[in-house]
């Protein structure tokens, strides 16, 4: 990216005035290396998504932003409902409330280090992933519907985990608002298999070793401690939210010329919050939010069947279970007024600071932990809500490395087989139905995942708690 | 007097930020389209590794070209999801609006076919379907993974 189109403002944040059709500013966060070498559509992009109606005190970028479809991956933004504000299929993406969840064992590295590879063979086994996988649960109209309104909750109280796993999760576990209704049927028969499963491409179930701690007392607060093992479980709202997402950025396209609204590129194919398509596709997406969250549960309930039989008095418990690709109502402080704004965040993390209102008890005094993914061989990141005045993007912070070679490219750089027996060499055992979709996932092909988050933290978006060495990666 | 070549169809994937672009080029809109239906299995797998053993049909109408051809993606993508399928071999028909088709294909063979990504739904972004000045139709998008 050309920086001299952008005014620096700190460090790690820069501004791009609006100009054209923009309704408001852009804000890229990210070092002055991290900024340099992202792709030039990503200005692109938010540059458009500036422009949209009822848009609200600026569009933001994160440190692993990158091109995507609609909105650019990394990409936060409000809309004001009463301003003619808009809901976008694209701003929120196909694969609604994709997230991650970290799971504490209690457990330490050279307590599992004798069983790694027999740990890694049982996962496999037990969690379905990659193409062509199935989950052993099929629900009927009745469940599905029971489902999608209640989120991890109904998991919880089908068996599928613990009660307390729900304060641990955003929207303690049940995203209210679902419609069920406004999911076809479609959508409905693609997730009928698909309970519980994993999914492909960056999607992983990741064993970490808790490497480094950056901040003693939140850490301890998290219940995190060098040496000390967790589990990070990275999936979404498989085949029912991505159908969803198909059918409401068709449905957007077309009806945005009778709507009034126009569009700088097809892409941004959205409808007004205020409108029967906009708050159909809110219900229709909260219950894709719901599918989400029952999903990773299903995922915690057979990862912990896995270990209990490799390390009986381990305690499973969530640290926390947050969600990338949302819009969500919230409220927040725009130039010294209380807002009720509609937040997109597409490949990023609600991060909500100490004191928020809608954090549970645990994390009223630190803030909400932000997981920050890594990519099989590179460390992932436990970072936290920062509380700061005025908040930075809506409280959003990064989301993962975020990729910097294409799936194409990166098929031109490396061998599955050769990633795997060189990151064995390194401790790390990965598991996974599809070299070819290694090779697509190796590490290379991602930014540098601890340059991200030192520019997530010298933002201010979040603060680092911890970091975690991968030893055992199932891929889908 | 120059020999005019016969355009061939032609399957292609080209490079984006996270996900795939599929494009299909031929002679005709239809063979463009089909040619864009093996491009999306090429994201997953090797076309040639899998069987045409059962048919699938495939109807969709749309207003434009352009939707018509995300219909048509996505409509391979839902039957890929339900019925756990990899296709191989399409035949598309288009009159006006409407396109009829049909997909050979079986169902996934995770040693044989080694999926790699799973398509989760075919995008606006880079959706266009034309003619280049040689007479060459293309259709292409972005297909998230």
């Amino acid at each position: 990216m050309d920086l001299s189109q952008l005014k620096q403002v700190s460090t790690c944040e820069w501004r791009h005035e609006p100009e054209g059709a923009m309704r408001v500013p852009v804000v890229l966060y990210g070092s002055q290396t991290i900024i340099s070498e992202m792709d030039d559509k990503v200005l692109e992009q938010i540059n458009n998504v500036a422009s949209l109606p009822g848009i609200v005190d600026a569009a933001y970028t994160m440190p692993d932003a990158h091109w995507g479809y609609g909105f650019p991956i990394g990409g936060v933004a409000a809309f004001d409902p009463e301003e003619g504000g808009i809901v976008s299929a694209g701003g929120v993406g196909f694969d609604i409330s994709c997230g991650v969840r970290t799971l504490l064992t209690g457990i330490r590295s050279l307590e599992l280090r004798h069983c790694q590879e027999s740990l890694a063979d049982s996962l496999f086994r037990a969690i379905p992933a990659g193409v062509g996988s199935k989950g052993a649960i099929a629900l009927d109209s009745t469940e599905m519907d029971h489902m999608l309104l209640s989120g991890a909750r109904w998991a919880v109280e089908r068996g599928y985990g613990d009660p307390e796993d729900l304060e641990h999760i955003e929207e303690s576990g049940q995203m209210p608002g679902a419609l069920p209704v406004a999911v076809s049927e479609r959508a409905r028969l693609r997730q009928r298999q698909e309970m519980g499963t994993l999914g492909s491409g960056n999607h992983y179930l990741e064993v970490q070793e808790v490497s480094t701690v950056f901040d003693n007392t939140t850490a301890a607060t998290f219940g995190l401690a060098e040496g000390n093992i967790v589990i990070s479980i990275h999936c979404g709202s498989r085949g029912l939210g991505h159908q969803i997402g198909t059918d409401f950025l068709r449905e957007m396209a077309l009806a945005a010329p009778g709507q009034g609204i126009h569009l700088p590129d097809l892409e941004l194919a959205c409808a007004p919050i205020r409108s029967a398509l906009g708050e159909r596709y809110l219900g229709a997406m909260r219950a894709g939010i719901n599918c989400a969250l029952a999903n990773r549960q299903i995922i915690t309930h057979l990862v912990r069947r896995v270990f209990a039989h490799f390390f009986p008095g381990a305690e499973l418990t969530t640290l926390f279970d947050v969600s990338h690709n949302t819009c969500k109502e919230e409220d927040h402080d725009v130039a010294g007024h209380r807002r009720r704004l509609f937040v997109h965040r597409k490949g990023a993390t609600r991060a909500f600071g100490a004191g928020h209102p809608n954090l549970p008890g645990t994390f009223a005094a630190t803030g909400q932990p932000v997981f920050i993914g890594g990519s099989m061989g590179t460390t992932s990141a436990i970072m936290v809500g920062a509380a700061t005045r005025p908040e930075h993007a809506f409280a959003s912070s990064c989301h993962g490395a975020g990729r910097q070679l294409s799936r194409h490219q990166a098929l031109k750089h490396w061998q599955g087989r050769k990633v795997v027996d060189e990151l064995r060499k390194r401790g790390i055992i990965i598991k996974s139905p599809s070299m070819r979709g290694v090779a697509e996932e190796a590490p290379g092909a991602y930014k540098n995942s601890a340059a991200v988050v030192d520019a997530a933290h010298q933002a201010g978006l979040s603060r680092k708690v911890a970091s975690l060495q991968p030893l055992i990666c199932i891929k889908g | 007097m120059v020999k005019v070549q016969p355009i061939k169809p032609r399957a292609e994937l080209f490079a984006h930020g996270a996900d795939i672009g599929v494009r299909g080029l031929g002679p005709s809109r239809a063979t463009a389209f089909e040619q864009a239906g093996l491009a999306l299995m090429m994201a997953v797998t090797e076309p040639s590794r899998v069987a045409p053993q059962t048919a699938v049909e495939i109807q969709c109408e749309a207003p434009n070209d352009a939707i018509l051809l995300m219909d048509w993606l996505n409509a391979l993508i839902y039957e890929m999801s339900v019925r756990q399928f990899l296709f191989g071999r399409f035949a598309v028909v288009i009159n006006g609006e409407r396109l009829v088709g049909q997909a050979w294909g079986e169902p996934v063979n995770r040693s044989r076919h080694t999926p790699a990504v799973e398509p989760k739904g075919a995008t606006l972004t880079l959706l266009k379907v034309e003619t280049r000045r040689d007479g060459t139709w293309v259709a292409q998008c972005v297909v998230d993974v």
